[in-house]
């Protein structure tokens, strides 16, 4: 185990530097000018050119990218060009919203899709499964923004039983967390399916039933716990996800999560949010997979001999 | 042998614009606590780097500067200074500061402050994006180019004075002295700071910042010690950031915010408009904006004048306007109606469809051509671009709309041969201060044609320039109506070249609730965006 452990840990290091070779290289062959934008229409080409020299964009990219690279070393993540903050203290101030809404949200997706895909797959070929896999098809692409506006114009705006937006206490995080489970349900209620079907047809299932144990017990008891092993994988990769930010559900709930930071960053070219956003997205991923690894041969004891 | 530089001839044009709105309204009353909301975080709240419209009129409520505008209108008026002095030749300006004026941090505000605060806005390492606007001042070029920290043209002989320098007579001073990169800090805070002095304001303006929780809320305090007794009316205005228009106007309709900063999302505005208490919330006024199109004058077959003016005939105008709900009117020049030297006269060119393919066979494209047509991304501009594709269609010019990200454009335009056309839209904001000049240096003069500029006609008239320089020399406040008719001139000959389409002047919309008083004008103040100073609560 703690072998595994370091070769993941060399694995991911190597990960995260070719994360930042990449995004920087992408960042840079932009065809838009951070000190034009900071700049902005008045400057003078003086100006412009003086703001470039102090962020050293006019450096070659490779010396650029040591500096940068450097820094993260002495974990640094540099300044935002327009905000001249530290991009770690911009995301540190956003994280603890982005990591309620990340548990909030995956719980409700873990929760949905698990119930859907249970009934789905036990009710298989029937009604109760076609309803399931089709709505699951809908809420998996239905827009976000309509989605959550629809929640907050009945749920919040109508029916005034949560707030309209905001962060700080429970009731802000229920309706954001539901467009997330809602949405996001889909993905797992598929997965849960076909996983729960593969073990239904399981010979040890066979065995259970014959042994005369009762549905429930041979459900809950035999076949789920070997159904979620794909879902402790996927949660991995949701963790990524959510915490690169969901920024539309974030906008209309105004929910000051990373997404957030990162799409205005984004649209003002600030590169060293972007690319702090990114390697905590990243790191991110990382971890949840790795977290995955550790956990899957605590729910199935037949990964650990392999 | 000195004059007082009075009233700045804006005054009569505003005013005379502005409804009278004095009878109409409560009388403004001290106290209660309002909250604005906006879609996007708050930037900076640092002067010299601060320029976006959101931070815009926060950072004019955090701080002083020697001048100053008469809330919702153009009229500079001394601020932090109490009297001026300007010598005959327009090139040493006197200032005496108002006595006992104090930081927030408690200290007392002298002349060292304003020297300080000016040299920290040019000097190249605080990044600052309005340096260029003290290019006047005598030591300007050492600082800009690294070469000292301190401007040899602003003399502080004791504590109460500040004597300015320049090195040429530029009549836009006063308004420089007035724009936020002047406003002043104190160097120790600054210092104390450690780079971010944008989340951690010193000022000795109306409004204090209470707390900053980053991505959520900004909450401003009423200085207590303001040296105008008399404001700000509010106690304490709290700025939730993060907030969708959509939503924000769904909370201001059940009482929970009392200014929606991004007004009426599109979609929503006739209908909000024309309900009996939406009529209440929408605060509707004109801006100094012009949106335009730009021609670039050096790629083919756009740098034929006629083929320009072709264009400008072929833009219908009036279904744009249509397009934002009437939240515009057409433009017919550079300058918008609400800047002095707008000429109400001149009609430009007119949507005729049939003179325009005339025009355009007649400079050897009878049969139009293919083009490109750059754009933001956000609507509503690419549904405007695309109207303008449908006017250029129509006499047979093919354009292809590019709708990118902000970034993109600029850049585009800002590249020599890159962007034939660029649909300005998203990217022209409210003027820096209400003179001509800020219209023409950056976008139509030559200075703004090089690489980066922001000049995306790539049009340099040297003759105009020249007579640009010669304008802004004016500084006599006796000549300032000859200045603003020689500086309008300027922006209608520039329309016989035709390098842009002014396609409209659009108009912000506020929305707030029934409770905030004030006159519309401070709403959409012309210098501030919104007047912290001046709103208030009705009683």
């Amino acid at each position: 185990m703690l072998q595994l452990l370091a070769k993941r840990l060399v694995q991911s290091a190597l990960i995260l530097f070719g994360v930042s070779a990449i995004t920087f290289v992408l960042l840079y062959a932009l065809p838009a000018d951070p000190a034009r934008m900071i700049a902005g229409r008045s400057a003078t080409a003086q100006t412009v050119a003086n703001i470039r020299h102090e962020l050293g964009l006019d450096k070659p990219l490779i010396v650029q990218f040591g500096h940068y690279v450097g820094g993260l070393v002495h974990g640094d993540l540099g300044r935002s060009y327009a905000q001249k903050t530290q991009v770690a203290t911009l995301i540190a101030a956003r994280l603890p919203a982005t990591l309620t809404l990340m548990a909030a949200g995956i719980a409700l997706e873990v929760l949905f899709g698990m119930l859907l895909g249970v009934t789905a797959a036990l009710h298989r070929g029937k009604l109760a499964d076609r309803v399931i896999m089709m709505s699951s098809f809908v809420g998996v692409s239905a827009p976000q923004f309509v989605v959550a506006l629809l929640l907050l114009y009945v749920f919040a705006a109508t029916l005034g039983w949560f707030p309209m937006s905001g962060y700080g206490t429970a009731a802000h995080v229920i309706l954001p967390a539901a467009t997330l489970g809602l949405l996001g349900a889909g993905w797992y209620a598929r997965m849960v399916r076909s996983a729960m079907i593969d073990v239904l047809n399981q010979d040890y299932v066979r065995t259970a039933r014959a042994k005369g144990l009762s549905r429930a017990r041979v459900v809950l008891r035999h076949a789920l716990p070997n159904a979620t092993l794909p879902i402790v994988a996927m949660i991995g990769i949701d963790i990524g996800q959510f915490m690169g930010g969901v920024v539309v559900v974030e906008a209309v709930y105004g929910w000051p999560g990373i997404g957030q930071l990162a799409w205005q960053a984004i649209q003002q070219v600030d590169i060293p949010i972007i690319m702090g956003v990114t390697l905590t997205s990243a790191l991110a991923i990382i971890l949840g997979n790795l977290l995955a690894d550790v956990i899957a041969p605590a729910i199935d004891p037949r990964i650990r001999s392999h | 042998m000195f004059r007082r530089l009075l009233l700045n001839s804006t005054a009569a044009a505003l005013m005379a614009f502005l409804p009278s709105v004095a009878g109409a309204q409560d009388t403004p009353a001290k106290g209660g606590d309002i909250v604005v909301t906006y879609k996007d975080d708050i930037t900076t709240l640092d002067p010299a780097i601060g320029y976006d419209w959101v931070n815009w009129s926060m950072i004019k409520s955090l701080y002083s500067r020697l001048m100053d505008y008469e809330p919702g209108t153009a009229n500079l008026v001394p601020s932090l200074a109490e009297t001026f002095d300007v010598s005959p030749d327009g090139l040493t300006y006197t200032f005496k500061l108002r006595p006992g004026v104090k930081f927030s941090n408690g200290r007392t505000v002298v002349a060292s402050d304003v020297k300080y605060s000016i040299e920290r806005a040019v000097n190249p390492k605080t990044q600052g994006p309005g340096a260029g606007f003290f290019g006047a001042i005598a030591g300007f070029d050492a600082v800009s180019g690294g070469t000292s920290e301190t401007l040899s043209g602003i003399e502080t002989p004791d504590d109460q004075t500040v004597i300015f320098k320049l090195s040429r007579p530029d009549a836009t001073f006063l308004h420089v002295l007035a724009i936020n990169f002047a406003s002043v800090v104190p160097k120790e805070a600054v210092e104390a700071a450690n780079g971010d002095f944008g989340k951690q304001p010193v000022g000795s303006g109306t409004f204090i910042l209470k707390d900053w929780t980053i991505g959520q809320k900004l909450v401003f305090d009423r200085n207590p010690d303001y040296f105008n007794k008399d404001l700000p009316y509010i106690d304490k205005v709290t700025v939730e950031v993060g907030q969708e228009p959509l939503v924000a106007l769904l909370r201001l309709q059940k009482g929970e915010v009392d200014i929606a900063g991004d007004g009426i999302p599109p979609a929503k505005f006739l209908e909000i408009k024309n309900s009996p208490e939406g009529a209440q919330m929408i605060v509707d006024g004109e801006q100094l904006h012009t949106g335009y199109l730009t021609l670039n004058t050096k790629i083919k077959p756009l740098d034929d004048v006629k083929v320009r003016q072709a264009i400008n005939m072929a833009v219908n105008k009036e279904r744009i306007t249509r397009i934002l709900n009437g939240r515009a009117t057409p433009a017919n020049q550079p300058l918008p109606p609400l800047m002095p030297g707008y000429d109400k006269g001149f009609t430009g060119y007119a949507y005729d469809v049939e003179k325009a393919k005339a025009l355009l066979a007649e400079a050897g494209y009878p049969d139009g051509f293919e083009t490109v047509l750059f754009s933001t991304n956000t609507d509503p501009q690419p549904r405007i671009a695309q109207a303008i594709q449908q006017d250029l269609a129509a006499i047979g010019i093919k354009a292809e709309v590019r709708a990118l990200a902000q970034g993109n454009v600029i850049a585009a335009g800002g590249t020599e041969g890159e962007a034939p056309m660029v649909w300005s839209g998203g990217m022209a904001w409210i003027a820096d201060f209400p003179d001509p000049s800020n219209f023409y240096g950056p976008i139509l003069g030559c200075a703004g044609a090089v690489q980066g500029g922001w000049n995306w006609s790539w049009y340099c008239n040297e003759a105009l320039d020249k007579r640009a320089i010669e304008a802004d020399s004016m500084s006599d406040p006796d000549k300032v109506a000859e200045r603003q008719a020689a500086w309008g001139k300027i922006f209608t000959d520039i329309m016989a070249d035709a390098p842009w389409v002014p396609v409209i002047n659009e108009r912000r919309v506020v929305a707030k609730s029934a409770r905030m008083g004030g006159p519309d004008n401070i709403y959409i103040d012309p210098t501030r965006v919104i007047n912290y100073d001046a709103i208030f609560v009705k009683q």
